[in-house]
Formats: structure tokens, C-alpha cells, sequence
């Protein structure tokens, strides 16, 4: 098999040197800690083989928020090695490979996990439902993204990490100019849980249109359960062409075929065309979640109905069309010519039509609203002037002619951290300040939750603003140094204090997390924020069955009628009816498993051990087939246990009624 | 989740969680659309880029790939009769006329494998040309699901005798009914673009 053991571990680099060690010790530390506090049983049976859509949402997050961590690193490395002109801190090839792996960690690992995990968590019990319609499909989902996640991960300790940009543009990503397995990281990772999303896709299509509660129409459904649809929808309609396109990727790298190559009659412009037509909905696959975030935290803190609901459904199912027809404006200099890039320009430049609306929609819900400047919502305020300073700088590089002028410098690097970071980072800072207590039956700290906002708000702002006017000096993207005739030195260095400050927000996220999981008070009730839709109708954390009784919707914002009509609230003894739930299972991790092991023989073109892997895969499918597994019944007795366990407690505005 | 019980629909239809699955597959046929037709727009683009190897004329044998054609589309009728017979509550005919589709796809996929053999054996192969290239990964891609197919069927086919027509089984013998269809339908649209295409470029 030509196994080259020297290429395995890399070696030589004092920083890699500290990481691999770092990882080591962790590696060491979190099974020695599993086994000291006898803890393996019980991540076994309560985790590791649950199918409970919020405990799978609650894994995402957790990946989620590491992955942040790792894509920060890599982002303050960057900041590090620009911070003065000809900087010697990372070479160049390192600098490729930090900022290639910087980008495919932060949307594929970082941006999406954590919306897909809040979808998880809240989308069924938002819609009146006990669980996904597939449960076990969704264990396997969120158990291929690990695989894939780790995977990538393993790259820059073993065997090297890609470098070839987060768009791996051909010929450069080719096996002509980039020989190692680094980019074979990239196609086989990506591959792993890009078929992972697609079903989480599928299932919520379904789980959305069959398992809505009674009255729950879909003109009834909170926002964020409809961004959620129009997402899963364009996940099935997006990701099968990144699926397609990674796989004649791996056949270029691995057998020789001639897709993108320049020999051979190959086409490397076809890589750029199939990358973006998945590429650019993906963007909207991110923001669109994130915009039913912000949906749910301004309407809740406005204490009010979010105004236009009907345009704003209009507007996203408006986006998710046009989200298909842009994928050209990502290369306008690449010359497609100017009848092209004049209609691209047009249909980019339509997309703020309904993103405005939106933008529009937020701020009446505000007006004359009652508003609470809770940390969730400040992380809403912040939004929006904040994207709307990347929708216009969007709008400016949408222009192609003018985009020649912005494209490939860091103006266009400031344009999209502008969009992202405060669509889909401060939507899931929003999200996790607001449905925390949902989680974990207790809030996150709100005064240390300020100090996370304002330093993350301000060094985010620190650090990207200065990219404007550096690209428009000049300053190119992706070179890891500049010299000193540049004149970039001192804008460079605001952005270095900049992201600094940045981390420091960071920091104080996690430590308020580990502040509020030691200290905070238990004791509150399971609608601490006087919210509008049905997640806060039920306990928190919600018990495993999600309803006693599933909840009877007569109107939108289902929860705030229920409790303002005193309607629906209580739950009588007599009302309680065995529930059916389904049952754990091992399968999905064990597939987690078996796909990373082939698709690691795979990254190192083993391809023997790969194919011998792979039957694990036939194998774990056929056992899946033979399963008929039907599920077991939550007992009555049980249920009363929880349901007056936590209906009576101080300040409940849910009851129950039993023998007492 | 079960609890939904219709006994007026097919019985492939009577549980809640089993209209579920059908959706979910019909929205899984979906994605399969939007991957092969991903497949075809790289062929679309790549077809005439022989970059000096074989053409379409020249490797070609339209007599195996009409047979083929006769062979999958007659076993997307079997396939109609099987579920037929499923609706009539007859299990022997069902599995009869499953394992004469599966015998035609069989079949399909031998005379496939050979016809990859010769165009291999004339130096045609997957790294000869960007043509060669998408043409070998489109119709492998289809083989591939044909395959899958087979085994699938197969697992179908243990558990119908083991168990019987039940809802669960019905349904699951009712969504490969899906699969085969669909799988027939790509490859009409294969016959159409690549090889009648090909012949008069």
C-alpha cells in the first residue's frame, strides 16, 4: 500500500510540537477523568447512544463551541502574524493552511453544528412534537458531522492540513500543484458530514410538515421554525451538488481522472461553478437560521407579536430561491464576461430587497415594544447595525463591474465577517443566552454575559473595520506578510488589538458558562422570560417526552395565548396517556467510528484498508435493516412523577392537578 | 409515534410513522435528482473534451447498451407487478416477481461491468479524458446505485419471509419500489443524453 510512516506525524514545528502534546494531555486527562468518576456507563447510555433530539442538540452545541475555539485560534494566528510588516511568526505555507482550515472550520464546524443544534433542540418542541421524524437518523447525522469534524482536525497533526483555501480552487487544490494528503483531508471530511447535514435536511423537511401539534398551521409556526424548513430545503437541494463535487475532487486527487485538471481536457473553472452553486446557498443555510433567532429573541423582548409575519415568510422563501440563482457573483474576475456578470450583478443585488424587508420587520417589532435589554437582546440590537454595514458592502462588491476594483482584498475578507459574524455569531449568542435555561434548568450569568457582549461587539468591530479601508488601499487576502513601504503597518495592528479584544469575549463566554453551571440559581421557573411560543410551555430542561399532553395551538405565539386566555395550562390527572418514545441505540456512533477509520485509510490513499473499512459501513446499514426495534411506553405513573414534580413549584404558571 | 393507525389506506401506508418514511424518501429522491443532475451538467460540459483520445463513435456499442435499455426498463415493470401483488395481499407473488426484477438488474449490471471492460480494454478509460472521465463517474455512479439496489431488495426480500406482508414490511418494500423506479428513470435519461446523443454528435 506505499504507507510512508516518516509523512505520518508532522514534525518540526515547534507550534504543531505544542498542540500535539496539548492533545495528548487532554486525550489523557478526559479518559482518566471518565474512569476516575466512573462516568463511562453513564456517557454510554445518556449520550453516546441517545436519540432525544435535545440531548443531540445540546452534543452539537458542545462541538460546536470547541470548534469556535479552534477556528479562533487559528484567526488570532492570522491577526498575530499580520500584526507588523514582515512578521516572522508563521511561514507561508503555514499561514495557507491556518487560514484554509480557519474558514472550513468556522462555517462547516462551527456556524452550522450550532444552528442545526438549536434546530434540534427547539424545533420540536416549538411545532408540539415528541421528537424528530427520524431519531436515529438524527443520532447518525450529528454523528457523521463529529466524524468529519474530527477527521479535519486531525490534519494538522497527522499528515498535514489542507492549504489550498476553504474554496480549494483548481488547479492549485490538484495533485499537480499540491502533491501531500492535506487536501484529501478536505474531500474526505467534508464528504463525511456533508452527508450527515443532508439527512438532518430530510428529517426536519419531515418532522416539520407531519409532526406539527393540533391548530399548529404552517402560518402559525414561529419564525425559526419556518427559517428552519426553508433551510432544510435548501440543504436538499444544495448539498448533493458539494457531495457530487467533492467526490470528482477525491477522483482527481486519488485516481487520476481529469474533472479539473488542467490536462487531459479537465475544466478547473467547473470546481469554481460547482463549489459556489453549493457554496453560496450554504451562506444563506447559516444566515436564514440565525435571522429565525433573532425573530424569536426581538419578538419575546419587545414583548410583542413579531410585526410582519407574512412578508417575513414571503421574504425568506424569497431568499432561498434567489440563494440559487447568485453563484457567479464569486467570480466575476474570472472571466465569464460582462453579459453574464451583469445578470449575476442584478439577481445579488435583488437579494437586499427581502433582506431588507426583514431588517425593516425587526425594527417595527421594536417600535413601541416594551423592551428588555436582557444579554440576548443586546446581542439583536447589535445585529443589525452591524449586518447592515455588510448587506451595503455586499451590495457594493455585487456590482461586478465595480467588484474588480474590491475583489480578492481584505475589503471583501471585512465584507463577509460582517455578514457572518453578526448574523450567524450573535444569533447564537442570542440563542444560547435565550435558551439556556431551556437546556439546562438554570440562566446564564447576565452580568458577565454584558462583559462577553460589549468585548466581543467592540473587538469584532476593532477588527474587521480596518480591513475596509485595507482593501481599498490595497491590502490583498490570504498573504501572510506585507512590507513596510506598504504604509498597512498601523491599521494591521488596530485589527491584531482588535482581535484580541475579540478573544477576551470569547474567554468571557466560557467562563460565564462555567461560572452559571457552579453557581446559578436552579430555583426559577421553566418560563423565565415570559416567552411567546411552546418550548416554554413544558419544564426546564424538558423531560425526555417533551408534553404530557401535547399542547392544542388556537393561535400564533401559541404560549403567550395560552397563558394570557389561562387556556391549556393545567394538566389533569386524568388526561395522562402512556407515551411512546423510541429506544437508544449504539449504531450511529459505532458508524461514526467505522466511517472515520475508512475515511482516514482514504485520506492516505490506503486504499485497501479504505475498501476493508468500508464494509463496516454495508455492515452497519444491514444490521439497521434487521432492526425492528419498536420503541418502549413511558409509564403513567411515571409521568405524574414529573409533571407534578415541576408544575408545582414557586411562580409556575403551568399546573398540575393530581390526587393532592 | 405509532399511535396513528389508518386501516382504510394500503397497508403500507397505515402507521403514522411509516407516512413519514415515504416523505422522507421522496425528499431523499429528491436530493438524488439535484446529484444526478449535478453528474449530468459535468457531463454536459466535459462531452467534447476528448483532449485527443477516443470519441463517442469510436468506443460505442449501441447493440449491449439496447439491451441493457430492455433489460432495466422491463425490470421497473416487474417491479410495478410486484407491488401490485403486494396490494393484493399476496406475498409469494410479490417475492416471485421481486426476484425477476432483481434477476433483470442483475443482468443489466453484468452486461454493464463487460461493456466497462471493453471500453477499458480499447484504452479507454476513466484517465484517458476529461469525456472519459465524467462519462465513466455518471454511469458509475448509476451502476453503483443499481447495486445497492440489489443488496437492498435482497435484505427485503429476508425479511418479508421471515415476517410476512406486515405494515413496516409493506412499506419498506414499497419505498426500493421508489428507488428501482427512479433509478429507471435516470437511466432513460442516460440513454437519451450519452448514448443516443453521442452517436450523432
Amino acid at each position: 500500500m506505499g504507507i510512508k510512516w516518516n509523512e505520518i506525524l508532522i514534525t518540526g514545528d515547534p507550534l504543531i510540537l505544542g498542540s500535539q502534546i496539548a492533545i495528548l494531555l487532554t486525550m489523557i486527562g478526559i479518559v482518566g477523568g471518565i474512569t476516575y468518576l466512573k462516568k463511562w456507563k453513564w456517557l454510554w447510555t445518556e449520550w453516546l447512544t441517545t436519540v432525544d433530539h435535545k440531548k443531540i442538540g445540546i452534543m452539537y452545541i458542545i462541538s460546536a463551541v470547541l470548534m469556535f475555539f479552534r477556528g479562533g485560534m487559528d484567526g488570532i494566528l492570522m491577526r498575530v502574524q499580520t500584526s507588523r510588516p514582515e512578521m516572522e511568526f508563521l511561514n507561508a505555507q503555514h499561514y495557507n493552511e491556518i487560514f484554509t482550515t480557519h474558514g472550513v472550520i468556522m462555517i462547516l464546524f462551527m456556524a452550522m453544528p450550532f444552528l442545526i443544534g438549536f434546530m434540534n433542540l427547539v424545533i420540536p418542541l416549538q411545532i408540539g412534537a415528541r421528537d424528530v421524524a427520524f431519531p436515529q437518523l438524527n443520532a447518525l447525522s450529528f454523528w457523521l458531522f463529529f466524524c468529519g469534524a474530527m477527521l479535519f482536525n486531525l490534519s494538522f497533526v497527522v499528515g498535514g492540513s489542507p492549504d489550498a483555501g476553504w474554496t480549494s480552487y483548481f488547479p492549485l487544490a490538484g495533485k499537480e500543484f499540491s502533491p501531500g494528503i492535506g487536501n484529501n483531508y478536505y474531500a474526505v471530511a467534508l464528504q463525511i458530514s456533508g452527508i450527515g447535514t443532508l439527512m438532518t435536511g430530510i428529517n426536519f423537511i419531515v418532522t416539520i410538515l407531519k409532526m406539527r401539534t393540533k391548530g399548529m398551521t404552517l402560518m402559525r409556526m414561529p419564525m425559526f421554525s419556518w427559517t428552519t424548513f426553508i433551510t432544510s430545503i435548501i440543504i436538499v437541494a444544495s448539498f448533493p451538488i458539494l457531495t457530487v463535487a467533492l467526490a470528482l475532487m477525491t477522483f482527481d486527487r486519488l485516481y487520476g481522472t481529469h474533472f479539473f485538471t488542467l490536462s487531459g481536457g479537465g475544466l478547473d473553472m467547473l470546481w469554481a461553478n460547482l463549489f459556489w452553486l453549493w457554496g453560496h446557498p450554504e451562506v444563506y443555510i447559516v444566515a436564514l437560521p440565525a435571522f429565525g433567532i433573532f425573530s424569536e429573541v426581538i419578538a419575546t423582548f419587545s414583548r410583542k407579536t413579531l410585526y410582519g409575519y407574512k412578508s417575513m415568510v414571503f421574504s425568506i422563501v424569497g431568499i432561498a430561491i434567489l440563494s440559487m440563482v447568485v453563484w457567479v457573483h464569486h467570480f466575476y474576475t474570472m472571466g465569464a464576461g460582462p453579459g453574464v456578470n451583469s445578470i449575476f450583478s442584478i439577481t445579488t443585488m435583488m437579494i437586499a430587497v427581502p433582506t431588507g424587508v426583514k431588517m425593516f420587520n425587526w425594527l417595527f417589532t421594536m417600535r413601541k415594544g416594551r423592551i428588555k435589554m436582557t444579554t440576548a437582546m443586546l446581542w439583536a440590537l447589535a445585529f443589525v447595525p452591524c449586518f447592515v454595514i455588510g448587506g451595503v458592502t455586499g451590495v457594493m462588491l455585487g456590482m461586478g463591474a465595480a467588484d474588480y476594483q474590491y475583489h480578492n482584498t481584505l475589503f471583501l475578507v471585512a465584507h463577509f465577517h460582517y455578514v457572518l459574524i453578526p448574523a450567524v455569531v450573535f444569533a447564537v449568542f442570542a440563542g444560547t443566552y435565550y435558551w439556556w435555561p431551556k437546556m439546562f434548568g438554570h440562566m446564564l450569568n447576565e452580568k458577565i454575559g454584558k462583559w462577553h457582549f460589549w468585548l466581543f461587539v467592540i473587538g469584532f468591530n476593532m477588527t474587521f473595520m480596518p480591513m475596509f479601508f485595507l482593501g481599498l488601499d490595497g491590502a490583498v487576502r490570504r498573504s501572510y506578510t506585507y512590507s513596510v513601504e506598504s504604509g498597512y503597518a498601523p491599521l494591521f495592528f488596530v485589527s491584531f488589538i482588535g482581535s484580541i479584544i475579540l478573544a477576551l469575549g470569547f474567554a468571557a463566554f466560557c467562563y460565564n458558562i462555567y461560572w452559571s453551571v457552579r453557581y446559578a440559581d436552579r430555583n426559577i421557573p421553566s418560563d423565565p422570560w415570559d416567552a411567546r411560543t411552546l418550548e416554554w410551555a413544558t419544564a426546564s430542561p424538558v423531560q425526555h417526552y417533551n408534553f404530557a399532553k401535547l399542547p392544542e395551538v388556537k393561535s400564533m405565539d401559541a404560549f403567550w395565548y395560552m397563558k394570557k386566555n389561562n387556556e391549556g395550562l393545567t394538566l389533569k390527572k386524568e388526561e395522562l396517556e402512556e407515551i411512546h418514545m423510541p429506544s437508544n441505540s449504539g449504531l450511529p456512533f459505532i458508524m461514526c467510528v467505522v466511517f472515520g477509520i475508512s475515511g482516514f485509510f482514504l485520506v492516505f490513499e490506503w486504499h485497501i484498508a479504505a475498501a476493508v473499512a468500508a464494509v463496516g459501513i454495508f455492515a452497519g446499514l444491514i444490521i439497521r435493516s434487521f432492526d425492528y426495534n419498536d420503541g418502549f411506553h413511558v409509564h403513567k405513573e411515571e409521568i405524574e412523577q414529573t409533571e407534578s414534580a415541576w408544575r408545582n413549584g414557586e411562580g409556575e404558571v403551568n399546573r398540575y392537578v393530581g390526587k393532592r | 409515534m405509532s399511535a396513528n393507525v389508518n386501516t382504510s389506506l394500503p397497508l403500507e401506508y397505515q402507521t403514522e410513522q411509516s407516512r413519514m418514511n415515504i416523505l422522507g424518501f421522496w425528499i431523499f429522491l429528491g436530493a438524488e435528482i439535484v446529484l444526478f443532475a449535478t453528474l449530468f451538467g459535468v457531463y454536459g460540459v466535459l462531452y467534447e473534451r476528448y483532449a485527443g483520445g477516443p470519441t463517442h463513435q469510436d468506443i460505442i456499442m449501441m447493440r449491449e447498451v439496447m439491451i441493457q435499455t430492455i433489460l432495466l426498463l422491463t425490470s421497473s415493470f416487474t417491479c410495478g407487478l410486484a407491488i401490485f401483488e403486494m396490494r393484493r395481499n399476496n406475498l409469494k407473488g410479490l417475492i416471485t416477481w421481486l426476484i425477476i426484477t432483481l434477476l433483470l438488474g442483475v443482468g443489466f449490471l453484468f452486461m454493464e461491468v463487460n461493456e466497462f471492460l471493453h471500453y477499458i480494454h480499447e484504452g479507454a478509460t476513466m484517465q484517458t479524458s476529461a469525456f472519459l472521465s465524467s462519462f465513466f463517474v455518471l454511469l458509475g455512479t448509476h451502476g453503483l446505485h443499481v447495486t445497492v439496489g440489489i443488496g437492498w431488495a435482497i435484505l427485503i426480500i429476508i425479511q418479508l419471509l421471515q415476517r410476512g406482508l406486515t405494515p413496516v414490511t409493506a412499506r419498506k418494500t414499497f419505498i426500493i419500489g421508489l428507488y428501482w423506479h427512479f433509478l429507471d428513470v435516470v437511466w432513460i435519461f442516460i440513454f437519451t443524453f450519452v448514448y443516443l446523443k453521442g452517436m450523432v454528435a
